[in-house]
């Protein structure tokens, strides 16, 4: 048998492909995040948890009104980020003036009194949610069983991170949000309602979260807590990437993802660290991020 | 993140107000009781990954102990404090120590991550102060970790190790890859059951130790596809088995072969995970809910006021304080070791522990029971989970104190 580094082919070739699969989930998040971040220089430390309603809102959808897994991952992101623009509203931009540390205090605790709500009401156990029947089952790639849902997953996590890049660098609308977040004033005297591009840009942010929960939902027990310990790793992408570079977020994604699946298999124990020791040398080396411009 | 801790409740509240009454009253007649008061803290995970195992569950059966005993000892008051441990030993022994110089606490109950006790039990000895460890898993903890001022309740994993492992060996898997949490709890499953395997002519042909807690498997799912055995063994509790007996499932784990075997599965993970999902899987229990009329009346009650079943561990939660309330009684002092003393000088034979002991090592160990999750078509209700298969009676299912390595039994 081919050997790679002490591992079978078939078993580095697998590995390979699940870091593909979890890249493409950092990816998506991490998303969110660098939109929500460079147009509106909002950290949003609720983007873990508003992941976590996605996957809850695809759940309870399917036990209350019988919503299916289709039309939920059309829905739950609309709803959850249609909802989050009255935090934008209401909340975040009373502080938009202030130093991002507010941003920052005010979304964890927002995270917090979201995920404290649901643990009281459904505790931690989680709950199972059915994967729609024609992604169940998997397919042979001959070097390992992929399960054709985590197939679907790369597949709709890269399509939806692409249509994002596309928006905001290639069309009018993404022009305008750029502008607007470079010169609001400017922007406004041409008669673009920049308060308005604003809580939109936070509300699509908050819907690719959203969207990320919904195809979670099948992959993992549906948890109040599923959140926040993805958050810490997607924001270490986001630094990692460069706070605020689209395309910087994606790529990153996919290659955290990819490094962690490696890193599984050479030396398990470290899996939860490596991001963090890649963060600390992009840091040392390139502080902006690999991505980002140097300010 | 360790914002809240400490809270009192509103009960604490109220009941220090009739203390400080009571004291005025009373002072001279129990002068054993220290402040007048027998001071318990409940110290577990109230919101992580342990939560639904003991949490805020646990604390109700401490409470109903405390109502059943009438609410005070011999006069003086009981007082229940409550914490956050978030699953961090410093977090955990900073509580304890808070509640012992500030709160002059008696004795510390719930007790989950086995890092968390064993990092809490220092400091109970250092100030003398009795541990009543529910929740914790460790066989260590009574092992190389054992103190005079703890006793270890419900189960560890010796016995998980010895029924599981054992059973399973038995019925032909003799190959295992053991996924293993990697912290004290894991290391002290892997430990016992890399033993039981051995002893019983089976073989452990590899394994992986992940990060606790891990959310995603399938990489390590894989690695056991990969490995050939035929048993794939879960040494890790909690969201971390739900995760990965969710994630074998999507990977065909059990078409190919291959066969799972959680080594230490809670009634609230069978529950989430559904039958479906779990059925016939082999599992050790300390206790059921179903087991019989004593067991079925007390869980009947919890459930009245939790809304779902208890655990072995808030059912020890339960029968641990009420021992231990009883000791107090019986001693007339909150004094930890006359109350040690007192408590392992009673046999305990409640609703939860049968042929129980309390031996030097400050081990409680009873008969523990070999269990079968039902399939679908056999249970008849929500909660109806179980079938136990065998009883494994309480001399055999711990670590022999022959094998000892405490520096309180004397080999």
């Amino acid at each position: 048998m081919t050997m790679i580094f002490g591992v079978p082919m078939a078993v580095f070739m697998g590995q390979l492909t699940l870091g593909l699969v979890n890249g493409a989930f950092y990816a998506l998040l991490s998303l969110g995040l660098a939109v929500i971040f460079g147009l509106l220089k909002i950290v949003n430390f609720a983007h873990g948890a508003q992941y976590m309603l996605g996957a809850f809102a695809a759940l309870l959808a399917f036990n209350i009104l019988g919503i299916n897994y289709w039309l939920a991952l059309v829905l739950v992101p609309l709803t959850v980020g249609g909802l989050s623009m009255l935090i934008e509203r209401f909340l975040l931009r009373r502080i938009a003036h202030l130093d991002h540390l507010y941003g920052l205090l005010l979304t964890f605790g927002l995270a917090l009194i979201f995920e404290g709500t649901l643990i009281n009401w459904f505790g931690v156990s989680g709950a199972r949610y059915a994967t729609p029947e024609i992604l169940q089952g998997g397919l042979n790639l001959g070097f390992m069983f992929l399960p054709t849902y985590r197939a679907w997953v790369l597949v709709a996590a890269l399509a939806m991170c692409l249509f994002t890049w596309f928006m905001i660098e290639r069309t009018r609308l993404g022009a305008y949000l750029r502008a607007g977040t470079e010169n609001s004033q400017l922007m406004q005297a041409f008669g673009v309602n920049v308060p308005l591009l604003i809580t939109l840009t936070y509300g699509f942010g908050v819907g690719l979260a959203a969207f990320a929960g919904v195809l979670a939902a099948p992959l993992y027990p549906v948890s109040p807590t599923m959140g926040s310990s993805l958050l810490i790793v997607v924001f270490a992408v986001v630094v990692i990437g460069g706070m605020g570079s689209i395309l910087g977020a994606i790529l990153t994604g996919l290659g955290m993802g990819v490094i962690e699946g490696l890193t599984k298999v050479y030396y398990p124990e470290a899996a939860n660290t490596v991001i963090f020791l890649v963060m600390i040398l992009v840091l040392m080396l390139r502080p902006a991020g690999l991505f980002g411009k140097e300010a | 993140m360790a914002l809240i801790q400490q809270l009192p409740s509103r009960k604490t509240l109220v009941s220090s107000i009739a203390v400080a009454v009571a004291s005025t009253l009373t002072f001279a007649a129990h002068a054993e009781i220290s402040d007048n008061e027998v001071r318990i803290g409940y110290l577990a995970d109230m919101s992580g990954t342990y939560r639904d195992l003991a949490g805020p569950g646990g604390l109700t059966a401490l409470e109903m102990a405390v109502e059943d005993f009438g609410g005070s000892v011999n006069g003086s008051p009981i007082v229940v404090f409550s914490a956050d441990d978030r699953n961090s030993a410093d977090v955990g022994a900073n509580t304890v120590r808070g509640w012992i110089d500030q709160q002059n606490v008696d004795m510390v109950g719930g007790l989950v991550a086995s890092s968390v006790t064993i990092a809490v039990t220092k400091v109970l000895e250092e100030n003398d102060r009795l541990g009543l460890v529910s929740g914790s898993a460790a066989s260590s903890v009574t092992n190389e970790h054992c103190t005079p001022n703890h006793i270890h309740w419900v189960y560890d994993t010796y016995p998980l190790a010895n029924g599981t492992a054992k059973a399973v060996v038995e019925q032909g898997g003799d190959s295992w890859f053991l996924l293993t949490a990697d912290y004290a709890f894991g290391h002290a499953l892997e430990a016992d059951v890399t033993s039981v395997v051995e002893a019983n002519g089976g073989e452990i042909v590899g394994g992986v130790r992940h990060p606790f807690p891990t959310s995603d498997f399938s990489s390590y799912i894989l690695q056991a596809q990969g490995s050939g055995a035929k048993i794939v063994g879960l040494a890790n509790a909690g969201a971390d088995t739900v995760n990965a007996i969710t994630t074998a499932s999507q990977f065909g784990l059990t078409q190919s072969g291959q066969q799972l075997a959680g080594l230490l599965i809670f009634l609230n993970d069978v529950h989430a995970l559904g039958l479906e999902a779990t059925q016939d899987l082999l599992l050790t229990t300390g206790w059921y809910w179903d087991m019989d009329d004593q067991a079925r009346e007390w869980a009947q009650r919890y459930f009245d006021e939790v809304g779902s079943m208890p655990t072995m561990v808030q059912a020890g939660i339960y029968s641990s304080t009420m021992h231990y309330l009883k000791a107090v009684e019986a001693a007339g002092t909150d004094e930890a070791q006359a109350v040690r003393a007192q408590m392992a000088s009673q046999p305990i034979n409640d609703f939860f522990a049968r042929n129980g002991r309390i031996r030097e090592d400050g081990r409680m160990v009873h008969d523990m029971y070999l269990a079968q999750v039902k399939t679908p078509d056999e249970s008849t209700g929500e909660w109806d989970l179980y079938e136990i298969l065998s009883t494994i009676p309480a001399e055999e299912a711990y670590r022999p104190l022959s094998e000892s390595q405490c520096d309180l039994v004397q080999n």
